[in-house]
Parts: structure tokens; C-alpha cells; sequence
């Protein structure tokens, strides 16, 4: 949910553009980051960890705790919760490591 | 105890009150500032020069009642929050202006709930006016009206449902 | 590559005021931060600060940062560039910075690092459940991107940021179940205390997260009275329901640069961990190389402010700047921590910094 009225800030948000969870059209504007949109739009599970497979979510907001990576346009492993939103932008939970398409044995 | 819960004691309280005769000539700040942390807003944003912080910004503030006017402009500009102004000079009703920082803003004449320092309901106030502008910097003066016994109790109001 | 004559690393209130002090000065100043937002923690802080006058005390956090950054802006003498991350220092004195995901590389002939801090982690189970938020987190998401975090949210820690961060909650229309804090005291100032109290929100003091409950998210937390020495009271256990458990349990200093330029370093608690050695000056063990703000030890903003000022303006002097006010500068900003520090809730902060002299 977002936050329309507030005794002390004023929150000037960029255009309005479309990103996609999962497929899922999801509202996002110009300037924030892929993990708040995610989060005003009520999802909050992020990744998979690796071993447990347990549910992950967004935690330090800073890029360091890793606990918010998710394949971003393919790419796995993208902090979303420094990364900004684009209009078109496919973003998906990433389950344990991510793969590249590629590795070092091939 | 206030270390511990967050709420002053009765002495607490009772150290920072002014004389009930001087509440009962206007409107008079009551300074609820109990520990000594590096501050001085108040000393510098009275116009009257009646708050004085002893030279060390560590001291706890000392409020000269007699030449306080009551304006409560100190009220808006405690970081803390801590400043009240109390006025007694209504028989049987306590004004007490206080600062907000929530939203929705209560409306002139609404009757909300009363609620003392520990967050408990205490009886009902009516909101007699909401002072807002731009020295103000967005924390709002809201003035309630309690009985006169509540003067010192009542120091947060809750909306009804 | 590129040379300059200052660089500072950290666009929060310790670098925002050492650039601002090096480049009234007249030096030269380069100034890079990591995010693409200057102002770090200010931006996030509604409430009018603390302090006197001089560290803008009675203005709120994030009107502080829009005066620091108009007035950088402002001069001919300073670049600013943003989402530039320094990654390394090297010993031939070279920063390795990752800007706009370009690898660059900058040789400052003077650097002061303002690199702030980050959050603590604290154990219990299922601690990394979606909802367990960092309290910097949640005010990223609230008062920046004017998100609501959750509906209903456990705060474990009762320092000024679990108070502050309460406070914010609330304002943003949150409901705060219960702030807690593992001490027998509240460790925030009690004026921060005292306004949530009265708003109706119970403060827990000896008590601690046991457990989040939850399998997709935070639905529940289990807390727990701690004893004397800290360990949980058996058959004390409370289920809370909520949303989100926010953790405001400290702050480590994010000194890795200091680490890799080979600074020397102390463990001292009090400053939150390992901080660099360095003089009143502001400089480390190494020469050319400053520190401001709570990567030198947690600390209030104001002090933060106060230091990056000092960093600056020694950084800039030893440039050949300013030579001529400097002594008069240097006074006031030493009377100013000295007036920060010297009360009562000084007293961590200065057995810290006496304890880095001492060793």
C-alpha cells in the first residue's frame, strides 16, 4: 500500500510505469526501487534461499544483505532493493542460486 | 518510572509544574523535560527570553513562569515533543495545548478521547481550536479543553471510531 | 583515471558537511556517494533534530539535508556524482569506484571517508522470515518511497532509532504492537519514549524476540522476559501478532575501506565495534586519509554533522587552505562535539573515544 497523505512529508513520485511479476502487471513509478513497488503491491516474498529453500524478503534496503535478489530481465542475482524500476521490466523470485545460461564447465 | 516505561512519576510531574495560582492567570508552559541530553530549541525559540538553558546545552531547561506568556511557540519547537502549555483561568476547565504530529487532524469542536501520559482513556476533551502555519513547520497546535481536575493529567487525545 | 584534490566518500550528514567545509574553503571537492539520493539517513528522519543551533537543532532531518545540498550545489568548487560506490583503496592512494556500473579509478590527494554504518543482525528463529525488517529499511520504504511497510509491526530495540523509527510508523499510520528492548532501561532519549508511551504504545523493557511465527511472512513473534543477565525467563513466552518485526538493535560502522587502505584499527564497543585510530584532527594512521560520522563510531547526526565539518576543514587545510580562519573554525567545532558530548547520554561515546586514545 501506498502512503497518499502524511503529517510531515510530501512524496513526489516519478511517472507511472508497468513492471511485471511473475507476469503480473504490477503499478511502480519512475525513481523507486523494484523491492518498494514489489512491497506496495503486497508481495513480499523475494527469493528462495539456497539450501532450505526457505522464503526470503526484503530486509536492509542498503545492497548488502542479499536477501532481496531476484531475476531482474533474466539476470539473476539483481539487489532489488537498490535497483530502480523501468517501465517493462520483467522481475521474478529467484529460487537459490539463479542461473546465468552459462558456466565455466560448459 | 520513566526509565523504564516511558511514563514520569507523579514527583516527576510535580517538579515541573507551575503554581496553580500563576495557571490561574492565562496560560503558562509546563516544560515535561526530565533528562539532561544535548538540546536548547526551547531557550532559543522563546521570544520572552523565559526559558534558559544555564549556558551548557546538557542542562535541563529552567522555565521563569512569570514571564512566560504562555504563547506556546516553545510548544512547536521542542524536538521532544515535551512542552505543554496549561491555563487554568476558565473556572472548572483546563485548557492544555499540545503538539500533533499525526494525521487526521481533529475538527474544531470534536469530542475525543482524553488519554493520559501512560496512554490510558481518561475522560473526554473537546478540541477548541488547531493552530497550523508555516513558523509552526508542520507540527500542529491542537488545543483541547478538559475538566479542571485534568489539567496535568491529560496529555494525548485519541479520535473516536 | 582522474586526480583531485579532495575526495569524500559518503553522501550522508558527515560527508554532505566535509565537503561543504573543504570547498568554502576554497578546495576543490569531489564528492561521490553510492546511492543515487544524497542526504544518507537524513532524508529518512521526519523529526526536528536535537542540539543547538549550529547543528540546525529545531529543523527536521530531512529539511537539514535540502539546506546542506542546495548550498553544495551551489558551488563552483564542488561535483557531486551519485550512484558512485567506491569498492576499494588501494596503497598507491588510488579509489576503485563503481559508478553508473562503470569501473573508475581516482587519486585523491586528500580523501575523508563518511561512510556511515549498518544495521545489527539479531538471532532468534526465524529470523529471516519476509517482515523481519532493518529499521533503516523500513524508514527507506516508509519515508522515501512512501510505502507502508505493514499493517502492524513488533519493534525490538529501545535506542533512539527503534524510538524514532516508532514514532515514523505511527505517522505513517502503522500501528506499533510493543517496542522492546533486551535492557533494563530505555537507552533512547525519554522524550522520544515518552511521546509513543502516551500514544499508547507499550514500551518492554527485559524482554526480547524469541521466535517469528509465520510461513510465507511475519504472521506472529514470541517474546520472552529476559533475567538479570540477559537469559530468557522460562514460561514468560507472549504471542504478539503482527506483521513485521523491525530491528533497531544497533549499528556496526562500515569501515572496509579504512580495513583495505590499512588503517590502524581498534575494537571499541562503545563506538560500535572496529573503528579506525585517528586524531583530533579527524586524520587516521595514515596520512591524507580522514574519517567522519559514525564509521568512526555511533553516534548521534548532529555529532556526525560536526565531525564532517572538522574532517573537511582539516583536509582542506592541509591543502593550504583556509589557513587563515582555520584556528578560529577548529576551536568552535571542538567546543561543539564538546557540547554534544558532554552530558549524561555522552558518557558511551566519550569512554569510547578515550579508550581509542588511551590504547
Amino acid at each position: 500500500m501506498r502512503l497518499e497523505e502524511h503529517p510531515i512529508l510530501k512524496f513526489d513520485r516519478g511517472p507511472r510505469v508497468t513492471i511485471y511479476f511473475e507476469g503480473k502487471p504490477i503499478v511502480a513509478y519512475e525513481g523507486e526501487t523494484v523491492a518498494a513497488a514489489l512491497h506496495a503491491a503486497g508481495v513480499y516474498h523475494l527469493s528462495d534461499s539456497q539450501e532450505q529453500h526457505r522464503p526470503r524478503g526484503f530486509f536492509c534496503a542498503i545492497g548488502q544483505c542479499s536477501s532481496c535478489m531476484m531475476v531482474v530481465d533474466g539476470m539473476p542475482n539483481v539487489k532489488t532493493c537498490i535497483v530502480k524500476v523501468k517501465d517493462g521490466m520483467s522481475v521474478q523470485v529467484q529460487r537459490g542460486k539463479g542461473d546465468l545460461g552459462w558456466s565455466i564447465e560448459k | 518510572m520513566l526509565k523504564v516505561t516511558g511514563i514520569p512519576t507523579t514527583e516527576d510531574v510535580a517538579g515541573v509544574t507551575p503554581p496553580i495560582e500563576r495557571l490561574e492567570k492565562g496560560p503558562c508552559a509546563v516544560i515535561e523535560c526530565y533528562q539532561k541530553i544535548p538540546c536548547n530549541p526551547c531557550a532559543t525559540s522563546c521570544p520572552f527570553g523565559a526559558i534558559v538553558r544555564d549556558n551548557d546545552i546538557n542542562e535541563l531547561p529552567v522555565i521563569d513562569w512569570e514571564i512566560c506568556t504562555g504563547c506556546a511557540i516553545c510548544v512547536v519547537n521542542c524536538p521532544g515533543l515535551a512542552i505543554f502549555t496549561v491555563d487554568l483561568s476558565k473556572p472548572g476547565k483546563a485548557m492544555i495545548k499540545l503538539p500533533y504530529e499525526y494525521l487526521p487532524l481533529p475538527q474544531v469542536g470534536e469530542i475525543v478521547d482524553a488519554v493520559d501520559r501512560g496512554g490510558e482513556v481518561v475522560g473526554e476533551a473537546k478540541i477548541t481550536k488547531v493552530q497550523e502555519g508555516k513558523a509552526f513547520d508542520r507540527t500542529r497546535l491542537v488545543w483541547l479543553e478538559v475538566p479542571r481536575e485534568q489539567a496535568m493529567i491529560v496529555r494525548h487525545f485519541r479520535q473516536k471510531e | 583515471m582522474e586526480h583531485r584534490e579532495i575526495v569524500v566518500v559518503g553522501g550522508g550528514p558527515a560527508g554532505l558537511c566535509a565537503a561543504l567545509q573543504a570547498a568554502r574553503l576554497g578546495a576543490k571537492v569531489l564528492l561521490l556517494e553510492g546511492d543515487d539520493r544524497l542526504g544518507g539517513q537524513l532524508i529518512k528522519q521526519t523529526h526536528m533534530f536535537f542540539g543547538s543551533e549550529k547543528q540546525h537543532a529545531g529543523t527536521r532531518g530531512v529539511d537539514i539535508s535540502a539546506m546542506l545540498v542546495k548550498e553544495l550545489k551551489s558551488m563552483d568548487n564542488v561535483e557531486i556524482r551519485t550512484n558512485a560506490m567506491v569498492i576499494g583503496r588501494y596503497d598507491d592512494g588510488a579509489l576503485t569506484v563503481d559508478e553508473n556500473d562503470e569501473f573508475k579509478l581516482i587519486y585523491p590527494e586528500k580523501v575523508v571517508f563518511a561512510t556511515g554504518a549498518s544495521e545489527k543482525m539479531l538471532m532468534f528463529a526465524n529470523n529471516d522470515l519476509p517482515g523481519v525488517y532493518g529499521a533503516g529499511a523500513v524508514q527507506t520504504l516508509m519515508n522515501v518511497f512512501g510505502v507502508m511497510p505493514a499493517k502492524k509491526v513488533l519493534m525490538v530495540g529501545a535506542g533512539n532509532i527503534g524510538l524514532i523509527v516508532s514514532y515514523q510508523l505511527m505517522q505513517a499510520g502503522v500501528e506499533i504492537a510493543a517496542i522492546l528492548d533486551a535492557g533494563p532501561q530505555i537507552g533512547g532519549y525519554l522524550v522520544h519514549a515518552s511521546k509513543i508511551r502516551r500514544a499508547g504504545v507499550p514500551i518492554l523493557t527485559r524482554h526480547s524476540v524469541k521466535e517469528a511465527i509465520g510461513t510465507d511472512m511475519v504472521e506472529a513473534a514470541v517474546i520472552t522476559q529476559l533475567d538479570e543477565s540477559w537469559q530468557p525467563i522460562e514460561g514468560t513466552e507472549k504471542t504478539i501478532e503482527c506483521d513485521a518485526i523491525c530491528l533497531a538493535v544497533g549499528l556496526s560502522p562500515f569501515a572496509d575501506l579504512f580495513w583495505q587502505a590499512g588503517c590502524e584499527m581498534k575494537f571499541i564497543p562503545e563506538l560500535g565495534g572496529h573503528v579506525p585510530s585517528r586524531d583530533e584532527n579527524m586524520e587516521t594512521s595514515i596520512e591524507g586519509i580522514y574519517l567522519a560520522g559514525d564509521v568512526g563510531g555511533i553516534e548521534e547526526a548532529s555529532a556526525a554533522m560536526v565531525e564532517g565539518y572538522l574532517a573537511g576543514l582539516n583536509a582542506a587545510v592541509s591543502l593550504g587552505y583556509g589557513l587563515a580562519e582555520a584556528e578560529g573554525l577548529r576551536a568552535d567545532l571542538k567546543d561543539q562535539l564538546n557540547d554534544l558530548r558532554s552530558g549524561p547520554v555522552g558518557d558511551k561515546i566519550r569512554s569510547g573515544l578515550a579508550k581509542l586514545q588511551d590504547d
